[in-house]
């Protein structure tokens, strides 16, 4: 089965999630490796891994990633390699070019797949529902090709240096009609950094209301752990970004993560799901966060820290 | 200034399920509905829109009668009207093309949709929409900086670690836009009573077109060794927790 992966890169990097997906594609099958860039020739390297049988450089005129121009250098190599799966990350930069290849080529898509499987020449690709409490099988039928964007750091980071060709595509893009102008560093603030702390304590939209905020703070203080967050306390502007663990926040690996009120969402558990030790505390003993975690707790949150307070 | 929101009525699971006798889907009596976080603020992203620049607000919707409730809430927030598509598969590519055939006739300034719904995390139909209707895109929207009659806006794509992606786009354009762009106003209780009464236009959707999967069955995971659970009271809870704490960090 013939697989198609395009490198993500930023700044002059790979991303570390083509490597996973060089890793779920050489178990389908040879994979091709798609490098678009500016100068794809200073990228090559990095993607010649183990299993992958042929790099494709496809030059393009923007310094950084744009939609238009990647989706229609991913359909011309489509048209041009025809693989079986085409592997994306599930990224914010595929959520702006991924669907609608696959929609305008009329391929079977899934996002966020943490599965793959073969059934003689079909793919099955699996993915949660409802908040990552269920999981479902989806198939392809009548698809002659099917586009997965997998979840990142479910598959390992392929290794071992490869003996891939090299190639190029030359793909005529018509101008982009959103283009990049700049990437701005998030604002750092002089408050902590939660990436150094051996032991954060952090909280969730579970704990219901701004003026919760500060009892969890003098908690953290007295257990000797460091505060942090979900997302949704930093969208309510409860507490700063520089706090937000996850996907679009920071990713942590402290000896112990005390998770109060947090679901668990995949964007959550990409920043903290290589903690030494998860201890997680939810009404709702279904919630994904439990899946992570090494010990949990059914109750109340403001129960437990009540308790806990009076322990240190 | 007209702007377009797609919003969808997400289903919440709480903890007991059973599935539909053909196991493809969790027993809706399992399900409770929830207007999908991402598009609250879309609809106050487009409602700060009308307010600095005039025009207007539609809402557009596939679901059944009883996602009719999410269009009222965003109608209680301030939109003008509300559009609902009956007969629509639930896959992203079903949803964008039922989508794109009313959105395309709305002729707008502006379509926004949610990121993604918080029931399926799939960021698909936004992207699939502007493909459809040959739209420029954005996803991942945090900042939207436009003027009415301007042929491009500025938007701020925000990428992983929190980088940010600033893009000049040319209108009209779909935008995928991001929780925390702003704050969603809350609706009073004379808006909401008000949004009760406004009649809402439903379309049966034309159909046609390959899915983007079709689901052959839907399980509860192996939840694999999980957590361990602790049981107690509270008190008995912290103490564990306590010192497994102690034990962890030496
Ligand atoms: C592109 C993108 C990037 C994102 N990046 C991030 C990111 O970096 N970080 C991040 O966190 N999210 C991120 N998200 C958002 C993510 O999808 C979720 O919306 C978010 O993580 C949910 O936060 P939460 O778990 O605090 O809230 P919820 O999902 O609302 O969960 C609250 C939990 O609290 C529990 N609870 C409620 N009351 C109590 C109580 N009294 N006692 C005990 N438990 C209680 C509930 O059972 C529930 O499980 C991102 C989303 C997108 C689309």
């Amino acid at each position: 089965m013939s697989v198609l992966v395009v490198a993500e890169h930023l700044r002059g990097q790979i991303r570390d999630v083509t490597r996973e997906l060089i890793t779920a594609g050489r178990e389908l099958g040879p994979v091709t490796v798609a490098v678009i860039a500016q100068d794809p020739g200073s990228l090559v390297d990095a993607v010649n891994i183990d299993g992958v049988t042929e790099i494709v450089t496809v030059t393009i005129g923007a310094g950084e990633f744009e939609n238009d121009t990647y989706q229609a250098a991913v359909e011309a190599l489509i048209a041009d390699r025809k693989p079986r799966v085409t592997l994306l990350g599930f990224t914010v930069n595929s959520m702006g070019y991924g669907p609608a290849a696959a929609v305008k080529l009329g391929l079977g898509f899934a996002s966020d797949v943490h599965g793959i499987a073969l059934e003689g020449d079909a793919v099955v690709a699996t993915r949660s529902f409802y908040g990552s409490k269920v999981n479902a099988e989806l198939e392809f039928p009548g698809a002659e090709g099917v586009m997965l964007l997998l979840r990142p750091t479910v598959w390992s980071p392929a290794e071992g240096v490869g003996d891939a060709s090299v190639a190029a595509l030359e793909v005529v893009a018509a101008p982009s009609r959103a283009r990049h102008r700049e990437v701005v560093e998030a604002t750092t603030s002089s408050d902590v950094d939660i990436t150094q702390a051996d032991f954060l304590l952090s909280i969730g939209r579970g704990i219901g209301d701004k003026e919760n905020v500060e009892m969890f703070q003098e908690l953290a203080a007295k257990m000797g752990a460091t505060l942090s967050v979900s997302r949704p306390l930093v969208d309510a502007g409860w507490m700063p970004s520089s706090r937000q663990v996850g996907q679009s926040g920071k990713t942590v690996k402290p000896s112990v993560y005390l998770a109060f009120g947090i679901s668990g969402a995949v964007q959550h558990l990409a920043g903290m799901k290589a903690s030494g030790t998860i201890i997680a505390i939810n009404t709702d003993p279904e919630a994904a966060i439990f899946n992570v975690a090494q010990y949990g707790a059914k109750a109340d949150l403001f129960d437990v820290a009540e308790e806990l307070e009076k322990l240190y | 200034m007209k702007t377009v929101v797609c919003i969808k009525q997400v289903l919440q699971l709480g903890d007991e399920v059973e599935f539909t006798d053909d196991g493809l889907d969790v027993d809706p009596d399992y399900l409770d509905p929830a207007l999908n976080e991402w598009d609250s603020f879309a609809t106050e992203e487009a409602l700060q829109l009308r307010e600095r620049l005039g025009g207007e607000v539609v809402l557009v919707t596939c679901g059944s009668k009883a996602s009719e409730a999410a269009l009222r809430r965003c109608l209680a927030m301030g939109a003008d009207r509300a559009i609902r598509i009956e007969g629509v598969d639930r896959d992203p590519f079903s949803v964008a093309r039922a989508l794109a055939e009313v959105v395309s006739a709305e002729n707008a300034d502006l379509v926004l949709c949610g990121v993604q719904s918080s029931d399926a995390v799939q960021a698909a139909t936004g992207t699939a929409l502007a493909e459809l209707l040959d739209l420029p895109r954005a996803a991942v929207v945090t900042k939207v900086d436009y003027d009415a009659g301007a042929r491009t806006a500025v938007v701020d794509r925000e990428l992983e670690g929190g980088l940010v992606d600033r893009v000049e786009i040319d209108t009209p354009a779909v935008l995928t836009i991001q929780t925390g762009i702003n704050e969603p106003r809350y609706a009073n209780l004379r808006a909401i009573k008000q949004a009760e009464q406004v009649e809402i236009d439903v379309r049966n959707a034309a159909g046609g077109g390959a899915p983007a999967y079709r689901v052959r069955k839907m399980f509860v995971p192996d939840r694999g060794e999980g957590a361990e659970m602790i049981d107690g009271s509270p008190a008995e809870i912290a103490a564990r927790i306590a010192s497994i704490v102690k034990e962890r960090l030496v």
